[in-house]
């Protein structure tokens, strides 16, 4: 990235192996090796870290004991004893998210979750997983969701209407969301970090803020994969228990 | 922006879920149920040893119990021990002074009954004497001899009258 100046140059997929499958392109791209990454890494947490069945846990065994109550929690509090099926699910989001984001903070590397392809695809398959329960679960009772009860009747067709839209911006809005936040971040980073040598010795002052902005950048890969699983949950929810 | 490259969708989707799948698969079916069992044997073995903790502090309540009813029986055995010795002494103090009383009595009774005696043989020597000397008496101021029985008569009648007379 030495001589990248435009602070987008992050973001551009590198085909690593070329892969195709007929027409389909299928390669191995820096995307993927980051994404298969963060899976060693969380597999590497939650099974490899877990090995000792000791009464009391080491640090390692700790952090993977806390994410597994912080999710179980998550997804009992919001869907309630229906939601255990899909904790392992909803467990997977958080840490496919969290470990992209967190990997992606370390300089030189690929943060998959900055990609709309991804974050989008995510969301769709959400959507449509989401839909087909709540079909699977109320049958054509479904469509009562876009009429909430005790809508006087004049207000039904504005209603519906908003419902309808609202329901199917859900998976744009949570993709973009994930991906608008970690693209921007690192944008910000890079941006910031490009006036560090012009300024020869005030270079500190964009480094000072370079030192806050990275914090701020942790805090947000941990929030955004936060909000992406505690979303999961709720559309878990409104498909098992309507309104 | 490289985001909206079109061509490179389909190498990043198809990754996705070929990771995606190798992770949830892995969480689902080893590293969860391997947690979640985990957190529930170390849930049992806490609930137990807590329960172990509780049924020690009840015996151990149980014992201080009966520890200190045991301390309350004797103290009560004690208090019926002392109040029955007490009971029995001031039995036995009262029998026996009942029983010298009764002796004392049965003694003044008997000196009493000597005393009686004593002066009924005194008063009989009494009256034997007076016989005796009012005979002499009488012979000396006379100079007769009176019969016995007169005298007895006439001694007889001079108690009698001087009221000092006994049931003889």
């Amino acid at each position: 990235m030495a001589e990248a100046h435009n602070p987008l140059e992050q973001f551009v997929i590198q085909t690593w192996i070329p892969i195709k499958i007929g027409d389909f392109d299928a390669s191995f791209t820096n995307s993927s090796a980051f994404m298969l990454l963060a899976v060693i890494a969380a597999i590497a947490l939650m099974v490899f870290a877990v090995r000792p069945r000791a009464g009391v846990p080491g640090r390692w065994q700790l952090l993977a004991e806390l994410s597994y109550q912080f999710i179980a929690k998550m997804v009992s509090d919001n869907i309630g004893k229906e939601g255990r099926p899909y904790f392992p699910f909803v467990f997977s989001i958080f840490m496919f998210v969290l470990f992209g984001n967190l990997i992606g903070m370390i300089p030189y590397t690929f943060t998959f979750t900055s990609h709309i392809a991804v974050t989008l695809a995510m969301a769709l398959v959400i959507f449509f997983m989401v839909t087909i329960i709540a079909f699977i679960k109320h049958g054509f009772h479904f469509f009562s969701f876009f009429l909430p009860a005790g809508v006087p009747i004049v207000l039904a067709p504005l209603m519906v209407a908003i419902e309808v839209i609202s329901y199917f911006t859900r998976p744009f809005s949570l993709s973009v969301r994930l991906f608008a936040n970690m693209m921007a971040g690192h944008t910000l980073l890079k941006v910031i970090g490009g006036f560090v040598v012009p300024l020869g010795i005030f270079g500190v002052v964009p480094i000072a803020g370079l030192v806050g902005v990275m914090g701020l950048e942790f805090l947000i890969a941990f929030l955004q994969a936060y909000i992406f699983t505690i979303l999961t949950c709720i559309y878990i929810n409104d498909a098992i228990h309507m309104h | 922006m490289p985001q909206l490259d079109i061509t490179t969708f389909s190498p990043q989707i198809i990754w996705l879920f070929i990771t995606f799948i190798i992770l949830y698969v892995l969480m689902a079916k080893v590293a969860l149920p391997r947690i979640g069992n985990i957190l529930e044997q170390r849930q049992a073995r806490i609930d137990d040893n807590l329960n172990a903790a509780q049924n020690l502090r009840n015996e151990a309540t149980a014992d201080a119990e009966a520890y200190d009813k045991s301390l309350a029986d004797a103290r009560e055995q004690a208090r019926t021990a002392i109040y029955e010795a007490t009971q029995e002494m001031s039995d036995e103090s009262a029998r026996r002074h009942e029983e010298l009383g009764s002796r004392l009595s049965g003694e003044i009774k008997a000196a009493e009954e000597r005393i009686s005696e004593a002066k009924e043989a005194a008063v009989s020597g009494i009256r034997e004497a007076a016989e005796s000397v009012a005979s002499v008496a009488t012979e000396r101021l006379i100079g007769v001899v009176p019969g016995d029985d007169a005298v007895q008569l006439a001694i007889a009648a001079a108690l009698e009258a001087s009221g000092k007379g006994t049931a003889k």
